[in-house]
């Protein structure tokens, strides 16, 4: 690893500053991305501006109109959270089946917004020349390469890394925001947090140089108390996600008729996937086994797949259904 | 705001009761620290990227891995290693419950184990044994002592129950 300055910064504004004055610097909450990826020789700042002390940021107000999380609150006190777990299960189960325990103690929520692909090419800089989201313009050694952990939605030719994340795909179904600070505080619904790699796969958010996110907000709806997070992976648990969805119903007085769902994906796309073609097809409609299953197919129409990854365009439709029944009790 | 340059940045870690002030760099790891400058070599590194768990230690009580961790991060915290479990020469229960289970082979992944059981049984995740397995998953142990090393946690959870009038 590579030296660099450490700073501890205090109050929001002194971190800021901070890194306003140091070029190649970057901002430090629990380290679980930033130290692995300084180990790999993928990250290599300059300083870095450790914030995991500044006050007032690791608060979790679960009120009746919304969900706010301080982004340096740990995604165990969320997952752990009592209203969280008892009201908005699927925040609290897209945390918990997470990374591992030791891991989530670490992790902040803001962290965890900002994780890495686990691309092994974008990894290993010492192995692999070829990445675009590493290196602008040098290729992409997945198209070609080992690619059974790849994204088969919202990718380009100039990259088809999968985006980790749990909770992101929670947010994503559940029309979060993020809210950043940079002198003055901005508001980014969750769909522009994440963007598609296009020709750019080296830009993943649409925040500027020094933006420190501060807080995520859910708002709370019918939908999100009856919600779900199902992971489907290759081992039980401590492993990412090769397909999960997120997803939450919401039935009319009839007890039948679908009145709201939020269906998003995760480990099989660019960014955390909302899928919105199955929540249209479902609206309206009667709830039943049948009328799910077939809405649940539409979530991968459109997906190129690269060889070993084609597996996931018949899995995640059947990840899809099986957490929508979960919801809806038929299951 | 603190700052600490390239090299000769003393820093004060408080590591299993005692202070301790090492001159390290920023880039060393809280893992690198303990073994490389306080001298305790109970703490594991197995892979060194967050992926085993041999790592494992406490810090303000919680568990983490120490080798994402920078030295310089859990400056002033109580930093908790195998080392500082037992009690005047008398061993936590976990330990003996790990001797009296036969909970390892090659003993590698041992503290780390441990340190992550005694955290898992404080935060109440010992119900069951799929919630031990779910819970303890973030230590890996290649030579497959699994089946014992549940055993252990269940039974030194067991014990620490009944010893709870004693603080341990």
């Amino acid at each position: 690893m590579n030296n660099f300055e450490y700073v501890r910064a205090t109050a929001i504004p002194d971190a800021l500053r901070a890194v306003a004055d140091q070029a190649g610097s970057r901002f430090l909450a629990g380290g679980t991305t930033m130290v692995d990826l300084m180990k790999c020789g993928v990250e290599v700042p300059s300083a870095l501006i450790d914030i995991t002390r500044l006050p007032g940021l690791d608060t979790i107000e679960a009120g009746p109109a919304s969900v706010r999380i301080g982004a340096l609150s740990r995604m165990s006190d969320v997952a752990d959270h009592p209203t969280i777990r008892k009201e908005f299960p699927v925040l609290s189960e897209s945390l918990w089946r997470g990374a591992s325990a030791q891991l989530r103690n670490m992790a902040t929520i803001g962290g965890n917004l900002m994780q890495r692909t686990r691309c092994s090419y974008f990894r290993e800089p010492g192995v692999y020349s070829a990445c675009n989201k590493r290196n602008p313009g040098s290729g992409c050694a997945a198209l070609e390469g080992v690619n059974r952990g790849h994204a088969v939605l919202g990718t380009s030719p100039s990259c088809i890394a999968t985006n980790p994340g749990d909770f992101a795909v929670a947010l994503v179904a559940f029309d979060a925001a993020v809210y950043v600070e940079n002198g003055k505080p901005r508001r980014i619904p969750i769909d522009d947090f994440f963007t598609l790699p296009g020709d750019t796969p080296d830009v993943e958010h649409p925040l500027s140089p020094g933006e420190l996110i501060v807080a995520v907000e859910i708002p709370t709806s019918p939908a999100l108390r009856r919600s779900h997070y199902l992971k489907v992976r290759d081992r039980e648990s401590y492993e990412f996600a090769v397909a999960s969805a997120a997803v939450g119903l919401e039935l009319e007085a009839d007890g039948r008729t679908i009145r709201d769902v939020r269906v998003a994906l995760g480990g099989i796309a660019t960014r955390p996937w909302r899928a919105r073609t199955v929540e249209a097809a479902l609206v309206g409609r009667t709830f039943d086994e049948p009328t799910v299953r077939a809405a649940s197919r539409l979530a991968t129409e459109g997906a190129v797949d690269h060889g070993e990854d084609r597996f996931k365009i018949d899995l995640a439709p059947r990840v899809v259904a099986r957490a929508l029944l979960t919801v809806g009790g038929t299951s | 705001m603190a700052k600490s340059a390239i090299a000769d940045a003393g820093i004060r870690l408080c590591i299993n009761g005692s202070e301790h002030l090492l001159q390290i760099e920023p880039r060393v790891t809280l893992l690198d620290a303990l073994r490389e400058y306080a001298h305790l070599f109970g703490t594991k590194k197995g892979c060194d990227q967050g992926q085993c768990g041999a790592c494992t230690v406490h810090v303000d009580g919680r568990r983490v891995l120490a080798c994402l961790t920078l030295a310089s991060q859990v400056e002033g915290l109580a930093i908790t290693t195998i080392e500082g479990l037992a009690v005047n020469g008398s061993l936590h229960a976990v330990q003996e419950a790990f001797i009296r289970h036969d909970a390892f082979q090659c003993g590698y992944c041992t503290s780390g184990q441990i340190m992550s059981a005694v955290a898992c049984i404080n935060e109440g995740r010992t119900g069951s044994d799929t919630s031990i397995r779910e819970y303890m998953s973030g230590n890996l142990c290649r030579c497959g002592a699994y089946p014992h090393i549940v055993a252990a946690v269940r039974d030194a959870a067991q014990a620490m129950d009944l010893g709870e009038g004693r603080g341990r």
